[in-house]
């Protein structure tokens, strides 16, 4: 299988779909390429789109504003069928501990089938909904133990090299570098709660997992492979079974492997996304590539650097300790004169070692989580982001401008400033559309005629997103604090630097015009309901009203790790039991 | 994928040779000029003539003519034509606002004035394609019985989209039709009917050949357009207004006239009447808005919610009153338009 160049995936392109299933089929039996192309109506329907999530949040939080316990309740609208929606419902409880200090936490979720196009794994898959409310519930306790929500959060972020409530293991985290970073650009001491009617200014935070630790599909692979091939004209081959999908997967790779051996990218050729010539990855989803492609990279030219070095020790007659590859030379760091050709401390290595090649593969490190579901969490480093968005508000109409966005991203290093300037300006574009107009309609139609139920909108002049032209001034900040478990240091940034969006701007709308809308999309309509109710004297806010009972099972019970938690559940019933019980209900 | 259905295509020269054609090909007929409007509706199949009868090779609809009496504008200029005209955009500036506002400039490269007159009117349960349609049982527009925006409805509800609708008849443009038969004027209002289906007093076997404005002097006008997108969109509300002033600030005349709330542009005579007579004052720029706002009878067919749109028709009012009284409202242009709009 060759996975050829293509657009960008968002998620809804990791199910396998029934038509594609069709074309291969179809292309064996006729023994001829096969192709079908979907109208837009139909994509609307087997895209697999975001989860609408119903939440409820219930946080314990002390007098000076830090976090005591939070308790999430999660119900999400699944559509027809299954998708990924099991991982996506335990997203959107995983990661909501990894962000703030959380000494307590517990996690109901809950996934319902309806007659509805099914929903999956959408860019930040689970992670934006909750991020949404607790952000905005944040905004509403800083509100009333009036504190200023910048100087809050910075109290209670979670700390470096620590293990969550949930038995999650983060790394590095420069959030509190992130949220200085917006606070100083955006001026916003000088701004929040002091600007005129009608100007206002939001912030939230965000975390997001640098690759799943664990495979969605189980199994004892490493998670990424790659070979290289040295030829005696200098040049380099990397193989690898990474999918570009516009991201520049392959830049990285190469950028990668050139900083390693000191040679340029322009001498590396790479071959990627071919099963008959690659080793194995996962795919290009989750955030992973960078991290786990780039480890597996990285040592693999190490191993190829050494047999480099060891020949050319040789030949130079150096200590091997003592070399360096820059520049496309190999050379004595004491003497940098003294030194040889890349190229040819390749012929050297090949004539003493023979044909030159070398593997590296990764596999993440193994999660202190042991509860089940705990699968769905873990990563080897999380990235933060913080947003401040500025809004202006028409008290008269509701009508709702975005005026600027300053993005702060926590990215561990950026391996490539431009391609992740890209993934974060892309992020703020994609949440801007889906704080202000994206929206799956469906209506149901009176039932003594049809009675269908149809997606309102199948098309995407009347599914509203934002164009380049819609965009606001944009101020895009990249944090840059190696972690140690990245390659280079580098951390994810395709799906991080989206989650702040959504509740910054509810936001920065509460502090222009003292109304909460508490649902996205945040319309003028919406904002218009709100001030009258402000008005009329009632609660100024938009949103869902109440949470439905739903009888949860028993849930798992796992100590936090400072409570002597080894990160299995202390109530785990057997196997055995948990059959049986299924086959009690059945009866 | 969606696919055009089989046509005839004929690319007369002349005006006289489209008439002829049009006569013999009778109502399964159609004409094309831009097709920005047509070509996806035929993929949809809410529209399927037999024959097209293309616009685009007739140099006469192209002719343009902008003196001080008036102007006399070809129905087959492009949108970007008109945009570009700054003697228009000086003299008409609320036509020259419409126009700029029309979907992007990709479209308006192609799509034609007389295009956007005789614009499909719009509603969400017909601008979907063939299965989506047949999924509900059609509806009565195409194919179908029901309303589906409102059941007991007799007519057909869908809405008048068009921009430059509503600011040419708040300029008093007439259009002329031509056919076999002759040519006839008329007032361009009186191209509309308020049905969704009929929403055309053309015939088939007319074209739309070109639209007339009289003397500009004394006269000053302005185009507001609601819509989600500065990008693009069709409108959901606009308001065109045009007022004439005597020296003193007094209001001799005025015209305002709604467009997307019903099936056809919606003058507001008693809104004007709270003008007239008056100079432009906080309290008559009220009394008109009120009064307008009541013409404002949006359905539940477009984007946006219904009570929103109509709650909002009286500031929009507000907001080309005091544009023409001379306000500075560049930015709540920006921030409603995306653009400065600022006319010549």
């Amino acid at each position: 299988m060759i996975a050829c160049p293509n657009g960008g995936g968002f998620g809804g392109k990791s199910d396998i779909f029934g038509h594609e299933i069709v074309v291969c089929k179809a292309a064996l039996d006729l023994g001829r390429p096969v192709k079908i192309a979907l109208n837009r109506e139909e994509v609307f329907y087997c895209h697999r789109g975001r989860h609408p999530v119903l939440m409820k949040f219930r946080t314990g939080v002390t007098s000076e504003g830090k976090l005591t316990g939070m308790h999430l309740q999660t119900l999400l609208d699944g559509g027809a069928y299954g998708s990924y929606g099991v991982a996506s419902t335990f997203y959107t409880g995983a990661l909501a501990t990894v962000t703030y200090e959380l000494p307590r936490y517990r996690f109901d979720g809950c996934r319902v089938f309806t007659n509805k196009p099914a929903c999956g794994p959408k860019r930040g898959h689970g992670t934006p909904q909750p991020r949404f409310g607790q952000e905005v519930q944040l905004d509403k306790i800083a509100a009333s133990l009036k504190l200023d929500p910048a100087e809050m959060r910075l109290q209670m972020i979670a700390p470096a090299q620590s293990v969550t409530a949930n038995h999650m293991k983060i790394s590095t985290i420069a959030l509190g570098e992130c949220i200085r970073r917006v606070t100083a650009a955006s001026d916003w001491s000088n701004k929040h709660g002091k600007l005129p009617e009608g100007k206002g200014v939001g912030l939230a935070c965000g975390s997001y997992l640098s690759g799943a630790g664990l495979p969605i599909y189980w199994n004892k692979m490493p998670h990424s492979g790659v070979q290289i091939k040295l030829d005696r004209g200098g040049g380099v081959t990397v193989f690898c079974g990474c999918t570009e999908i516009g991201q520049g997967s392959d830049d990285v790779l190469v950028g990668l492997v050139a900083e390693v051996l000191g040679t340029h990218p322009d001498d590396i050729c790479c071959v990627t996304g071919d099963t008959d010539l690659t080793p194995v990855d996962l795919g290009s989803y989750s955030s992973r590539v960078t991290l786990m492609m780039g480890n597996a990279a990285i040592q693999a030219a190490e191993r190829a650097r050494e047999s480099l070095r060891t020949a050319a020790a040789d030949k130079l007659d150096v200590p091997a300790e003592r070399l360096v590859f820059a520049d496309r030379r190999v050379f004595d760091t004491e003497d940098p004169d003294r030194g040889m050709s890349f190229r040819d401390a390749i012929i050297a290595a090949e004539e003493r070692f023979g044909t030159l090649g070398s593997v590296g593969s990764y596999t993440p490190p193994r999660s202190p989580a042991r509860y089940k579901g705990g699968g769905v969490g873990p990563s080897a480093a999380y990235s933060y982001s913080a947003a401040i968005v500025g809004v202006t508000v028409d008290p008269a109409t509701g009508w709702l401008n975005v005026d600027d966005v300053w993005c702060a991203h926590d990215i561990g290093r950026a391996l490539n400033p431009v391609l992740a300037r890209g993934q974060v300006e892309g992020s703020v574009y994609m949440g801007l559309g889906e704080a202000l107009m994206e929206e799956q309609i469906f209506r149901r139609l009176p039932k003594k005629l049809s009675g269908a139920l149809v997606h309102k909108i199948p098309s995407l002049l009347e599914y509203k997103s934002p164009t380049s032209h819609d965009m606001p001034r944009l101020h895009t900040i990249l944090v840059e604090e190696p972690d140690p478990n990245g390659p280079m240091g580098a951390k994810e940034v395709g799906q991080g630097p989206l989650l702040p969006i959504m509740p910054a701007v509810a936001n920065a709308v509460f502090d222009a015009v003292g109304v909460r809308i508490d649902e996205v999309p945040i319309t003028p309509d919406k904002i218009a309901k709100a001030l009258e109710l402000k008005r009329q004297g009632k609660e100024p806010r938009v949103g869902p009203k109440t949470f439905p009972e739903i009888e949860w099972p028993e849930a798992l019970q796992v100590p936090p790790p400072w409570e002597g938690g080894d990160g299995k559940a202390i109530n785990d019933p057997d196997r055995k039991r948990a059959a049986k019980l299924t086959e009690e209900a059945r009866r | 994928m969606m696919r055009l259905p089989r046509f005839d295509y004929h690319a007369p020269s002349t005006i006289a040779e489209a008439a002829e054609i049009l006569a013999g090909e009778g109502p399964a007929a159609m004409l094309i000029a831009g097709g920005t409007d047509l070509l996806p509706n035929m993929k949809r199949r809410q529209q399927t003539p037999g024959t097209l009868v293309a616009l685009r090779g007739i140099d006469e609809l192209r002719q343009h003519d902008v003196e001080t009496a008036g102007a006399t504008l070809g129905a087959g200029l492009t949108l970007t034509d008109v945009v570009r005209n700054d003697d228009l955009r000086e003299r008409y500036a609320g036509l020259w606002q419409a126009a700029v506002q029309v979907a992007t400039p990709h479209l308006r490269n192609m799509g034609t004035l007389g295009g956007n007159l005789c614009l499909d009117t719009r509603c969400n349960y017909y601008d979907q394609n063939y299965e989506w349609r047949k999924a509900i049982s059609f509806c009565m527009k195409k194919d179908g019985e029901t309303c589906w925006v409102a059941p007991a409805s007799k007519r057909c509800l869908a809405v008048s989209s068009t921009d430059t609708a509503p600011a040419l008849a708040s300029l008093d443009a007439r259009v002329r039709l031509v056919s076999k038969e002759g040519s006839r004027e008329l007032a361009l209002l009186d191209l509309y009917k308020d049905d969704g289906i009929q929403y055309l007093s053309r015939r088939p076997d007319e074209i739309l050949v070109s639209v007339s404005l009289p003397e500009s002097s004394g006269w000053a006008s302005t185009y507001w357009k609601l819509r989600r997108r500065g990008s693009f969109d069709f409108p959901v509300l606009s308001v065109a207004a045009a007022v004439k002033q005597a020296g003193d600030g007094t209001i001799e005349d005025a015209r305002i006239v709604l467009g997307a709330v019903a099936s056809a542009p919606r003058i507001s005579e008693d809104g004007a009447a709270c003008l007239i007579g008056n100079a432009l004052t906080d309290e008559s720029i009220d009394a008109a808005a009120s009064r307008v706002a009541t013409q404002s009878k949006p359905m539940d067919n477009t984007d946006f919610v219904l009570h929103w749109r109509k709650r909002v028709t009286a500031e929009f009012v507000r907001y080309a009153l005091r544009e023409l009284r001379g306000d500075p409202m560049g930015e709540t242009r920006r921030r409603i338009a995306q653009h400065e709009l600022i006319p010549l």
